[in-house]
């Protein structure tokens, strides 16, 4: 019986979510909530709570019992039934198999070297990865994963053999600083930074730079560091510069960092000895 | 020779006149339009009788066009001379022994390009750069061949005044194609045009080299080596645009069929396959084999030209091109007269009708003889051609419409590899990528990799922020588009074709991907 996971977009062609050319499989649901999300409709579940069927205006969102429907056909992809919930979730669901996710991939072939699979919180999906990965491998596509970190790969020696590489998140490097950015701490987060990267399942490792809520160059100059000192000085390491597009308007407010800001933080990183650094 | 009338000849009089006054075209381009006046007069050509009606009316209702070709072809349309050849023998005509060194190299080709006519006057093929210049490259180091590359590139483009002049590299990596690129990318200059032919074993370092530069002056683009020498043998060359001949030889002419045009006189698709694209074909075939009858047989320019005389092209590898436009329109009108609401780019219905119509194409010029394209078994090549500024609501060649691309690259590029196939000498897409790709190239690598598996012929790539940018297959700066729009002449004629297809044919609004 194939595990289902809540699928909210497949984009078939991306050259943001890894090397080369990728379809990136973006599932519902993240454990953490980071004030500057820019996709905020995919932390929460659906719960099913129907304030979205009225603001539908091609009826795609139906009520079925208990639970909310969504026709892709009808779609337009308008964005209303997102600004409706109450809740930062999304009624636009598709429920697919690592084989139904798949078909879908297939039709990329044979323009993109591979799979991403992002979030939302992919690892909270962990048993539809280990089977799409099985399904990606066969087809000669590797596959990777876009996580927070949240989930424990050392406790999960499966997941990550099963798996290319991981491109994770580091937010924060202070533990207080992460809590309070994301709502959830950073142990695991740093825990997996050594592991992965000393079984070389470290695809690339990213902070996003919000200049006044965070303490940016410590984390860029510890996540450097620690890489360094483990032999991974050549994982590709993300600056990412904060954008409001897509942020709650509670949020929207905060700054853009400079291109000088950005430069800073490459030098810091470049002068702990990384090696592939990148802006974006 | 027919006589022509006074009404006539005052009608060409004044078109004369206003070519001498025209104050945005160059000394340069004035000669090239008086010239072309001139043979205008000429009246020499075996035309079929139904040809006027089909050409020579309101563009409205246009079904054939010559592209400005005279009506006394007096050269080939294209020639793509035997370089190797020319540096081996050096040339009597031109007074020159077979150079010695990298300097002499490049002093010789300038001189033979400048002998080197076209429908433009200007050469359309300078040669593989790369297998040209390497045996001369041993021994010095890369700063003295970059800086001989610098001034050898910028005399090109600044003495060849439009951009159909076209230079090739690949499929083999090579010291000198790297460094031709490294300085291409530096320069951003639209002239010459330069493709890369990509075959399997070009080392991805190559590819992505030729990628990095594309993004910064629009050039090279990527031709599917595989498929062109699987048509066109060894031998082959990409020329002006795209396009794909025989070099030592080249084009006679190209003519297009204007698929909307020929459309428009349908009543419905059955009329449209059974009678109208037929009879148009027929027509232009036809006066496809009066021009060639008239540029060999008479013209004697195959007897007196150096080139034919000195071996650098052989009558015997000419072809000539059967070229088409506005698939996509031609599609939706006969869609709409079937009382039906599919759009070529977005139907399988749609599509599979553009795939009928060119299959019907594709049989007719396989069962049209021209005893003067042996090279290519006695037949023409079809051409998808690329558009000329006065196309109005006409795409080029089987395009999907500037503005109608499909939202996913994926769905864009599956229709791209129904049409390429029919295209030996030429056709092909382009894509504005954004700039956060110049963060990662792979993924254009991968793009260009799986489209050479897909039987895509030729794709061509540019930074959606850059100077230098693709028009339809020539290359202009938007900078010399802005002085020419204020009114300022400029040197090179494409400029001036690029801001017309920029005002008429939305060039400027593709979707970015």
């Amino acid at each position: 019986m194939s595990i289902r996971a809540p699928v909210n977009r497949i984009v078939p062609f991306s050259a943001v979510d890894g090397p080369g050319n990728r379809t990136a499989v973006f599932l519902q649901g993240c454990p953490f909530n980071c004030l500057y999300c820019h996709n905020p409709e995919t932390i929460h579940p659906c719960d099913n709570c129907g304030a979205c069927l009225s603001a539908c205006p091609t009826g795609a969102i139906r009520r079925e019992g208990a639970v909310v429907r969504y026709d892709r056909s009808l779609c337009i992809m308008c964005d209303a039934c997102i600004r409706a919930c109450p809740k930062s979730s999304c009624p636009r669901l598709r429920w697919l198999s690592g084989e139904e996710t798949m078909e879908e991939i297939r039709r990329n072939m044979p323009f993109i070297r591979g799979v991403t699979v992002s979030g939302g919180e992919c690892t909270q999906h962990r048993d539809y990865l280990l089977e799409l990965a099985a399904l990606a491998h066969r087809e000669g596509l590797s596959l990777l994963l876009d996580s927070n970190g949240s989930h424990d790969f050392a406790q999960d020696p499966a997941l990550t053999a099963a798996i290319d590489g991981v491109m994770l998140d580091v937010k924060a490097w202070d533990g207080a600083e992460h809590l309070r950015l994301c709502g959830q701490p950073n142990d695991v987060v740093l825990k997996n930074l050594r592991f992965l990267a000393e079984s070389g399942k470290l695809a690339e490792v990213r902070t996003v730079v919000v200049p006044e809520e965070m303490n940016a160059a410590q984390t860029v100059t510890m996540v450097s560091r620690s890489l360094k000192a483990l032999g991974a000085a050549d994982v590709p390491y993300k600056i990412i510069r904060f954008r409001p597009m897509g942020v709650r308007p509670a949020y929207k407010h905060f700054r853009s960092p400079t291109g000088a800001e950005l430069d800073a933080l490459e030098a810091l990183a470049r002068s702990e000895g990384m090696e592939r650094i990148i802006q974006i | 020779m027919r006589p022509i009338t006074m009404e006539e000849v005052e009608l060409r009089r004044q078109e004369i006149l206003d070519t001498i006054k025209d104050p945005t075209a160059s000394h340069e381009q004035k000669v090239t339009y008086l010239a072309r006046h001139a043979e205008n007069f000429m009246t020499v050509l075996d035309e079929p009788a139904e040809l006027d009606e089909l050409m020579r009316c309101e563009q409205e209702v246009r079904c054939i066009c010559n592209l400005f070709e005279g009506d006394a072809p007096y050269r080939p349309r294209y020639i793509t001379p035997d370089y190797p050849k020319f540096l081996r023998q050096g040339s009597r005509f031109l007074q020159l022994d077979p150079p010695k060194d990298l300097f002499e190299v490049f002093n010789s080709l300038m001189i033979l390009y400048h002998n080197v006519p076209s429908i433009t006057n200007y050469p359309v093929f300078i040669g593989d750069l790369d297998q040209l210049l390497e045996p001369y490259c041993e021994g010095l180091d890369d700063e003295t061949i970059k800086k001989a590359l610098r001034l050898f590139l910028i005399q090109v483009d600044r003495t060849i005044l439009d951009s159909f002049c076209h230079a090739n590299i690949g499929p083999r990596a090579s010291r000198v194609g790297l460094l031709l690129m490294q300085v291409e990318s530096e320069l951003e200059n639209a002239v010459p045009n330069l493709t890369m032919r990509v075959a399997e074993d070009t080392p991805d370092d190559f590819l992505l080299a030729g990628i990095d530069c594309a993004l910064h002056s629009a050039k090279p683009s990527f031709a599917n080596d595989a498929m062109f020498r699987a048509e066109l043998g060894d031998r082959y060359c990409i020329a002006s645009c795209y396009n794909g001949l025989i070099k030592g030889g080249g084009s006679y002419t190209l003519c297009r069929l204007l698929l909307s045009g020929i459309a428009k006189r349908a009543a419905n698709i059955a009329d449209f396959k059974e009678k109208q694209l037929p009879f148009v074909m027929d027509v232009m075939a036809r006066y496809m084999d009066a021009r060639i009858k008239f540029l060999v047989e008479e013209s004697g320019w195959f007897e007196n030209s150096f080139l034919a005389k000195e071996g650098l092209v052989d009558r015997k590898n000419f072809t000539a091109m059967f070229g088409l436009v506005g698939l996509a329109e031609c599609v939706n009108l006969l869609m709409e007269k079937e009382g039906k609401n599919c759009r070529f780019g977005h139907s399988e219905e749609a599509d599979r009708l553009g795939v009928e119509i060119m299959d019907l194409i594709d049989a007719f010029n396989k069962a049209h003889v021209n005893p003067y394209c042996e090279v290519t078994d006695g037949h023409f090549l079809l051409h998808a051609q690329v558009g000329i500024d006065s196309d109005h609501g006409t795409s080029p060649g089987t395009r999907i419409p500037i503005g109608e691309e499909p939202d996913e690259l994926i769905d864009h590029l599956k229709n791209i590899s129904l049409f390429h196939k029919y295209f030996p000498s030429g056709t092909g897409d382009i894509f504005p990528v954004d700039l956060t790709v110049h963060r990662n190239p792979h993924y254009i690598l991968d793009i260009i990799r799986g489209a050479m598996k897909m039987d895509i012929r030729y794709l061509s790539f540019y930074s959606s922020d850059s100077d230098v940018i693709r028009v339809t297959g020539y290359l202009v700066k938007r900078s010399e588009m802005e002085k020419l729009d204020s009114g300022e002449n400029v040197r090179q004629n494409t400029t001036g074709l690029g801001l017309g297809a920029a005002k008429n044919c939305k060039i400027l609004d593709r979707r970015v991907r």
